[in-house]
């Protein structure tokens, strides 16, 4: 058995692009900073100098226009990729994205095909403030159309950025900022990871926690923590937001009983609305507690660290709504939960890993 | 090559079926909004007459003209606008999204200037596959105030890509007036703020409209990149539905008079009978066969099934 090559999701991303620029000759990059030496973090590195600049189209700063190039040359049958610095850079091009890309198969009634990957990125951290950091998934799942996915793995990553390339569909890539540092196993070569739903990547029979992006790494962190107080946590990603799909939960929560949202960006009308409302429409009478929602609270996203204490949601907040739902009490999760405390404290609040060093 | 004859041809089919449209629409059976191009024939005609068939355009709502020139299936046009599953669009368009891929018409969007990055979007590809083929994306005066506009007119100048972009002036974009939407330049200034060439001439001579389109089109094929074409006209009726609003305050009786003399189609007409090329023979032959074609088509989208309601989340995805 080999050793798992372990790479970063950046590094996987990357590695999913060029491997489709290679095996497709339509398929182009383009965007703000696509072919420049920072390359959208890493994820488009060494791209423009493997395949020249016509397939690396560094772009003006014309969010929408550029967007509405893509659109017309996936028209045509190229496959444009484009690459967004920040989901609110992105924020104009919604005209082009929301009006024509998401629509126009429909109203060709079938004729017209857009396959069009949009990647956006989440900031956070390192004083992003409100416009720089938002978490907006659920504005582009709302359009039917489009295909949403939010990456948080890096195995998983690679295969769903490979299967939104080769969809025929405008797929929309929610990439937060700090997913692009979590590592894991990434196998060689090609493979896809479906775009159709959610995944269950623990089992446990006590409560259901399901999060998008970034906060599956944090509820995998807290169902460590709350296994060693004998509480079994089931985490489901819900890596896939458009088309929704609710059945793993669904069939998750008709087990455990008690079920836990944890969204990337606002709670209110956020992705757990969604879910909540799915769990008690499908399965009612299986909830032993009312479902909980965590999430960005209503306000805006501060720059300064210290406004930022309460702002997002941690896997301290989660084992606690979690411990609360399964009827806990505090003494029972406190000795593991003071442990990882005093783990998570030894870094600060607003950097996405121990040698970040700004800014980003 | 297009002669006069056929120019005539096509401008006149197109305000024929255009009056049609506005004659019929009383009977509340073309239930959706109508962008009617009476008055503008001479810039769809001119331009199409440039263009292969295999050249794409990207229209906007007010996309009869430019549909019909290109060579759009006009049983499949009246057909959409009556909702009905044999229209274009299926029925999920209605008239301001008409589309017909195969005669060059790529799609029409009914949003100020948001098929323009779509028509440089269509040159990119043409550039990538190394054809020698144009697009071509329309657009009104109303889309320069448009951010959009300049992000494309941009766009297409550093990369350059084989596009036309035809602004039509009409003077108004709903009710209002261009001098209360823009400051007094001449359009040519947009063009040399992106390094592109720019041609003018009167959008009603459409002679003037396929000329300044053909050297935009040779500029494009060779390589030379895009090109911004301006065309002043003037549409006749309501900014959407049949009616003449003359009276509705925004613009005057004497102003669409002064326009109405100088109607595209009247001013070919008196060239080609004046040349000896139309006589009123000929020129009733051309009217019946145009109006039988209107007839039949309008009777085809009439009795033509609607489309069944249990297809309606059908091609939401690919």
């Amino acid at each position: 058995m080999p050793e798992p090559r372990i790479l970063t999701v950046a590094e996987a991303l990357r590695e999913a692009t060029d491997l489709c620029m290679r095996r497709d000759p339509r398929v182009f990059v383009m965007g703000e900073g696509v072919a420049d030496p920072k390359a959208i973090f890493g994820t488009t590195a060494g791209l423009a100098a493997a395949h020249g600049a016509a397939r690396v189209m560094e772009t003006p700063i014309a969010e929408n226009g550029f967007t509405g190039l893509a659109i017309g040359a996936a028209m045509m049958g190229r496959r444009p990729l484009i690459v967004h610095q920040r989901v609110d850079f992105a924020l104009l091009s919604l005209e082009q994205l929301f009006n024509n890309a998401a629509k126009l198969h429909y109203v060709s009634n079938g004729r017209h095909r857009v396959p069009l990957v949009v990647r956006m990125i989440v900031g956070r951290g390192w004083g992003q403030g409100p416009a720089h950091s938002q978490s907006l998934e659920t504005l582009f799942a709302q359009v039917p159309g489009l295909k949403v996915v939010l990456p948080a793995t890096a195995r998983e990553a690679k295969g769903q950025l490979i299967a939104a390339i080769e969809d025929d569909n405008p797929v929309v890539m929610i990439e937060h900022r700090w997913v692009h540092y979590a590592t894991g196993a990434v196998p060689e070569g090609h493979y896809t990871v479906p775009l159709d739903g959610p995944r269950v990547v623990r089992e446990g029979g006590d409560v259901t926690i399901v999060a998008t992006s970034y906060m599956l790494l944090e509820a995998l962190r807290a169902a460590e923590t709350l296994a060693q107080a004998g509480i079994a946590a089931e985490v489901i990603d819900l890596a896939v937001l458009r088309p929704f799909v609710a059945d793993p939960i669904v069939e998750s929560v008709r087990r455990t009983g008690r079920l836990l949202c944890v969204d990337t960006g606002f709670r209110r009308y956020g992705a757990g609305a969604e879910i909540v409302a799915s769990v008690v429409e499908q399965a009612l009478g299986a909830l032993k507690a009312p479902p909980v929602r965590l999430g960005l609270p209503e306000h805006p996203t501060p720059s300064s660290r210290a406004l930022l204490g309460g702002f997002y949601p941690t896997a301290l907040s989660i084992i606690d709504a979690a411990a609360t739902l399964v009827g806990a009490g505090p003494a029972r999760v406190e000795g593991p939960r003071a442990a990882l405390a005093a783990a998570l404290a030894t870094v600060p609040m607003d950097v996405p890993h121990p040698t970040f060093r700004g800014p980003f | 090559m297009t002669g006069s004859l056929d120019l005539y041809r096509a401008m006149l089919r197109i305000r024929l079926v255009e009056e049609e449209i506005a004659a019929r629409y009383a009977e509340q059976e073309m239930r959706c909004p109508v962008h009617l191009s009476i008055g503008q024939e001479a810039v769809a005609a001119g331009v199409c007459a440039a263009l292969r068939r295999d050249d794409q355009m990207v229209s906007t709502h007010r996309c009869h003209a430019h549909y019909l020139a290109k060579g759009g299936d006009l049983k499949a046009m009246l057909a959409e606008i009556y909702g009905k599953a044999a229209g274009c669009c299926g029925g999920r368009g209605g008239s301001m999204h008409l589309f017909d891929h195969d005669a060059g018409l790529l799609l029409s969007l009914p949003i100020v200037a948001s098929g323009l990055p779509i028509a440089a979007g269509v040159a990119l590809s043409f550039a990538q596959e190394g054809s020698a083929r144009v697009a071509v994306g329309f657009c009104g005066d109303g889309s320069i105030e448009e951010g959009v506009f300049h992000e494309t007119l941009n766009l297409a100048a550093v990369h350059r890509l084989p596009v036309l972009f035809v602004l039509e002036n009409n003077l108004y974009s709903c009710y209002t007036g261009l001098g209360d939407r823009q400051p007094a330049r001449p359009f040519t200034d947009l063009a040399r703020g992106y390094a592109m060439p720019v041609e003018t001439a009167d959008g009603n001579d459409v002679h003037a409209v396929r000329a300044a389109t053909g050297r935009a089109v040779g500029r494009a094929r060779a390589g030379q990149g895009p090109t911004l074409l301006v065309f002043d006209t003037y549409r006749w009726r309501e900014h959407c539905g049949p009616n003449y609003d003359n009276d509705a305050g925004y613009r005057t009786e004497a102003e669409f008079l002064d326009w109405k003399a100088r109607c595209p189609l009247a001013r070919l007409r008196a060239e080609l009978v004046r040349d000896g090329a139309l006589d009123e023979a000929a020129e009733l032959a051309m009217l019946n066969a145009i109006t039988a074609e209107i007839e039949e088509a309008f009777a085809f989208a009439r009795a033509a099934p609607f489309p069944e309601a249990d297809t309606v989340a059908e091609h939401v995805h690919a």
